[in-house]
C-alpha cells in the first residue's frame, strides 16, 4: 500500500471498517482529517450541533444497528463535549469508535490553545483509548479500536491524534485481522459449568429468567425466547433488555427494578433460582442487596467475568459469550427440562400479576402520560424504534410501550443522560431509514438539553418525531421530593417555557402543542403523514407519579403501589 | 474481614498503563500500600508488584478489574511465594557504625556508602522484617529512610 497521510489513514480505515456515517464537528486540531473526508466522501458525515450530540448520535446509530458508531470532534472543548457521550456508552456497552484532535505532539504539555489531557479524561470512561505518538503506529491503533469495541463487552474507544501526525505521512500497513495477546475475551463457556446450571434449572421449583441488555449486545434474544418457550420459565427484562420477549408474551413477567411490575419483583423475592443472563444487578434493579433474591441461587452468564460476582454471590458462573452459552444450553434443556414443573410457580406470579397489574387512572379531564404511550404503542407497535431521554416518561416508556424485539428500545440506562434521547434518535433514524419511524419520547426538562440537534435533523432529513410529555416539572426529581422531601420543590418546577411549537418552526420542523387525546391523535397523524421532523409538545397531568415504586435502597417486595396525597 | 495480598501484573511496557493501573485503584476506592514497578528483561512487559487489603470480594473485584485492562497480560494473585523489600537509610556519621553495620548484616543488609556527615546502609529481607530492622534502627537516629516497597515471585 502505497504511503499515506494520517488523516488519508483516519479515513481509509473507516472505509476498511465498512462505516457508512460519521458523526461529528470539526475544528482546529482535526482540520486535516476534515480536509480529508471533503476529498473523499467514502462515508456521510453527518454534522451536529453540538459534540456531545455527536456521540449520542454515533450510539444512538450503534444500538439501532449493533455495528459501531463513529464520531469525530476536535481537541479541548471539542472533546470535552464529548465526554459524556463516551460516558454513556461505556456504562451501556455500546461500541463507539470517537477520534478527537489534538495539538501537535510537540505542544503536548505547553498548556497550548485547546489543548487537554484527552486520554487522562476518557480513560475512566472508555472500554479502552489511544494517544497516537506517530503515524507509523496510526493504522494498527484504528484497526485495533475498532476491534476492542466491538469484541468481548463492547465498549466505547477513543482515540486521540495529535495534529502533526494527521500530516504526517507514512505506511498503511492496516492489520487484515487484530490480534492482542493481552485481550482475548472467553467466547465459549465452560462445558461443565454450563451442564451444572441445566441441572440446577432441572431441580429448581420456583426459577426465573433475569434477562439483561447483554442479550441485545450479543444477539441472542432468539436463543432466549427458544428458551423460555421451552421451559415456560417466567421472565423478568431489566430496562436494558425491554423487546427480548415480545411485550405479550406469557411467560413475561415485565420489567424489574425501582419502577418495574409488582410481579416481577415478587417473583425476584420468591425465586429458588435466578437464570441471569446478561445483566449486571444494577442498585435500580437489586433494591436492597442483603434482601435480594434471598431464597434464590443465581447462575450468572456474563461475557464480562468483572460482572458476575460483583455485588451478589453467584452459585453458578458462566463466563462466556451469551449466544455461544445459549447454542450450548438450549439442545440440552429441551431434553432435560419439563414445562409442567412449574405450573405452580406461573400461577402465583400469574395471580400476582392480576393483583397489581401496571397500570394508571385515566382522565377525560387531563391527558395521562401513560395513555400517550401507550397511543404511540397502538399506532407504531413493531415499527418504530423509540427513544427516550432521562426521568419519568422514560420510565413510563419502559412500563406501557409494547416492544416486540430487540434494538426497538434506545435508552440511556446506567449513566441516565438526559439530553440522550433526541440526538440518539437522530443517529437511529439514520440507520434504519424510510422504512421505520423513529419516536423520541421526552420530557420538558430532557428536550432542552439537546434541542439545537433540530437543524441537524432538519438539515439531513432525519424525520424524528419528538413527543414531549409536558408536565411543566423535572418530574422524576419532583416526585422524589413529594415522596421523601415533604413536596419542597426544590428548582424543580419548569412553569417558564419556550413556545416549542414556535421553537420547532424556526429551525425548519414542524410543532404542535395539543391538551386532548383527539388533538395528539390528529397531531401524531399529521407528523408521521407529513414526514418531518416534528416535536409535540404534549400538556399533561402534572402531578402523575410513576408507579409502583421500589423507594431507593427499599426491598424489592416493599413497593410502594399508589400515592395518595 | 479486610486481608493483605500481593498481586503481580504483567503489563505491555507503554506509556500510559501504570496510570491505568493506579487510576483503576483509586477511582473504585481499592488501597495501594505499596507498589513497585520494572521492565522485565528481555520482553515488552512490564511487571508491577502491588500491596493491597480489602475483603476477599473486593480482592476479586481488584484482579478481575485489572484483568479487564486491555494492556494487562496477565494477573498473579500470590499465595505461596517469597517477598523482599529493600530499605535504604542515612546515619549520622557520630553514632557507632560497628552496631549499625552488625545490625544491617542480620537483615542482609551492608553500609553502602559514608559521606561528609552520614553513612548510608541498606538491608533487604521480608517486609515484616523490614519493619522491624526500621525499629530497631531508630536508636542511631537515621535522618531519612526509604523503602523500595515489595517484590515478589512465586515459590
Amino acid at each position: 500500500m502505497a504511503d499515506m497521510s494520517g488523516a488519508q489513514m483516519v479515513v481509509e480505515a473507516m472505509r476498511r471498517e465498512g462505516v457508512e456515517v460519521v458523526f461529528g464537528y470539526p475544528g482546529g486540531a482535526i482540520m486535516n482529517v476534515y480536509d480529508e473526508i471533503y476529498k473523499h466522501r467514502y462515508f456521510q458525515h453527518i454534522l451536529t450541533r453540538h459534540e456531545q450530540a455527536a456521540v449520542h448520535a454515533a450510539d444512538g446509530y450503534a444500538r439501532a444497528t449493533g455495528k459501531v458508531g463513529v464520531a469525530f470532534v476536535t481537541s479541548g472543548p471539542g472533546f470535552t463535549n464529548a465526554v459524556t457521550g463516551l460516558a454513556t456508552a461505556y456504562m451501556d456497552s455500546i461500541p463507539l469508535v470517537v477520534i478527537s484532535g489534538q495539538v501537535p505532539l510537540s505542544m503536548i504539555g505547553t498548556d497550548a490553545f485547546q489543548e487537554i489531557d484527552a486520554v487522562g479524561i476518557s480513560r475512566p470512561c472508555t472500554k479502552h483509548n489511544y494517544l497516537v505518538q506517530s503515524v507509523e503506529e496510526l493504522p494498527r491503533i484504528l484497526a485495533e479500536a475498532f476491534y476492542i469495541a466491538r469484541s468481548g463487552r463492547p465498549g466505547p474507544v477513543h482515540i486521540d491524534i495529535p495534529k502533526d501526525v494527521t500530516a504526517q505521512v507514512g505506511p498503511f500497513n492496516y492489520p487484515e485481522e487484530v490480534r492482542l495477546e493481552t485481550y482475548r475475551p472467553t467466547i465459549r463457556g465452560n462445558m461443565r459449568q454450563i451442564k451444572k446450571a441445566v441441572e440446577a434449572i432441572r431441580e429448581a421449583k420456583q426459577p426465573l429468567f433475569y434477562l439483561g441488555g447483554g442479550i441485545i449486545h450479543s444477539g441472542s434474544a432468539d436463543l432466549v425466547r427458544k428458551l423460555v418457550d421451552a421451559t415456560q420459565i417466567p421472565a423478568v427484562e431489566t430496562l436494558m433488555a425491554r423487546g427480548t420477549l415480545p411485550y405479550d408474551h406469557p411467560q413475561l413477567l415485565g420489567m424489574v427494578g425501582m419502577h418495574g411490575s409488582y410481579a416481577a419483583n415478587m417473583a425476584m423475592s420468591e425465586a429458588d433460582l435466578l437464570i441471569a443472563l446478561g445483566p449486571r444487578f444494577d442498585d435500580r434493579v437489586t433494591g436492597k442487596l442483603s434482601e435480594f433474591a434471598r431464597y434464590a441461587k443465581i447462575i450468572h452468564v456474563d461475557i464480562d467475568p468483572s460482572s458476575i460476582g460483583k455485588l451478589v454471590h453467584v452459585h453458578y458462573p458462566i463466563v462466556g459469550d451469551l449466544k455461544a452459552v445459549l447454542e450450548e444450553m438450549v439442545p440440552l434443556v429441551e431434553e432435560r427440562i419439563d414445562p409442567g414443573r412449574y405450573q405452580q410457580w406461573r400461577q402465583t406470579l400469574n395471580h400476582y400479576n392480576e393483583l397489581h397489574p401496571i397500570t394508571f387512572e385515566d382522565s377525560d379531564e387531563v391527558l395521562k402520560p401513560q395513555w400517550v404511550i401507550r397511543r404511540i404503542g397502538e399506532r407504531l407497535k413493531g415499527r418504530a424504534r423509540i427513544a427516550t431521554d432521562v426521568g419519568q416518561h422514560q420510565m413510563w416508556t419502559a412500563q406501557f410501550y409494547p416492544f416486540t424485539r430487540p434494538r426497538e428500545f434506545i435508552t440511556s440506562g446506567g449513566l441516565g443522560t438526559m439530553g440522550f434521547g433526541f440526538p440518539a434518535a437522530l443517529g437511529a433514524k439514520r440507520a434504519v431509514g424510510d422504512g421505520e419511524v423513529v419516536v423520541n419520547i421526552s420530557g420538558d426538562g430532557s428536550i432542552l438539553m439537546n434541542i439545537q440537534e433540530l437543524i441537524t435533523a432538519v438539515q439531513y432529513r432525519l424525520p424524528v418525531i419528538n413527543v414531549i410529555l409536558n408536565n411543566n416539572y423535572l418530574g422524576m426529581v419532583r416526585q422524589w421530593q413529594t415522596f421523601f422531601y415533604d413536596k419542597r420543590y426544590s428548582e424543580t418546577d419548569l412553569s417558564i417555557q419556550p413556545d416549542f411549537v414556535k421553537v420547532a418552526e424556526a429551525f425548519g420542523g414542524v410543532g404542535y402543542r395539543v391538551s386532548t387525546k383527539e388533538e395528539f391523535d390528529q397531531a401524531l397523524d399529521d407528523a408521521l403523514n407529513r414526514g418531518v421532523v416534528a416535536l409535540i409538545d404534549v400538556v399533561v397531568d402534572r402531578h402523575e407519579n410513576v408507579l409502583p415504586m421500589v423507594p431507593a435502597g427499599g426491598s424489592l417486595y416493599n413497593m410502594l403501589l399508589e400515592y395518595k396525597d | 474481614m479486610t486481608q493483605r495480598r500481593v498481586i503481580s501484573v504483567i503489563v505491555l511496557n507503554e506509556h500510559g498503563v501504570l496510570t491505568r493501573i493506579t487510576g483503576l485503584f483509586a477511582a473504585r476506592g481499592y488501597n495501594i500500600e505499596t507498589l513497585t514497578v520494572a521492565p522485565i528483561p528481555k520482553s515488552k512487559y512490564s511487571r508491577l508488584t502491588i500491596v493491597t487489603k480489602g475483603s476477599p470480594r473486593v480482592i476479586e473485584q481488584i484482579i478481575k478489574q485489572l484483568h479487564k485492562i486491555i494492556p494487562v497480560y496477565k494477573v498473579i494473585e500470590h499465595s505461596e511465594l517469597v517477598e523482599k523489600e529493600m530499605v535504604m537509610a542515612k546515619i549520622p556519621l557520630e553514632e557507632r557504625l560497628a552496631d549499625v553495620e552488625a545490625l544491617c548484616r542480620a537483615y542482609n543488609g551492608n553500609i553502602v556508602n559514608i559521606g561528609k556527615d552520614s553513612a548510608i546502609i541498606m538491608a533487604a529481607d521480608e517486609p515484616q522484617r523490614i519493619g522491624n530492622f526500621i525499629e530497631a534502627l531508630r536508636r542511631f537516629n537515621p535522618k531519612e529512610i526509604v523503602r523500595s516497597g515489595v517484590v515478589a515471585i512465586e515459590r
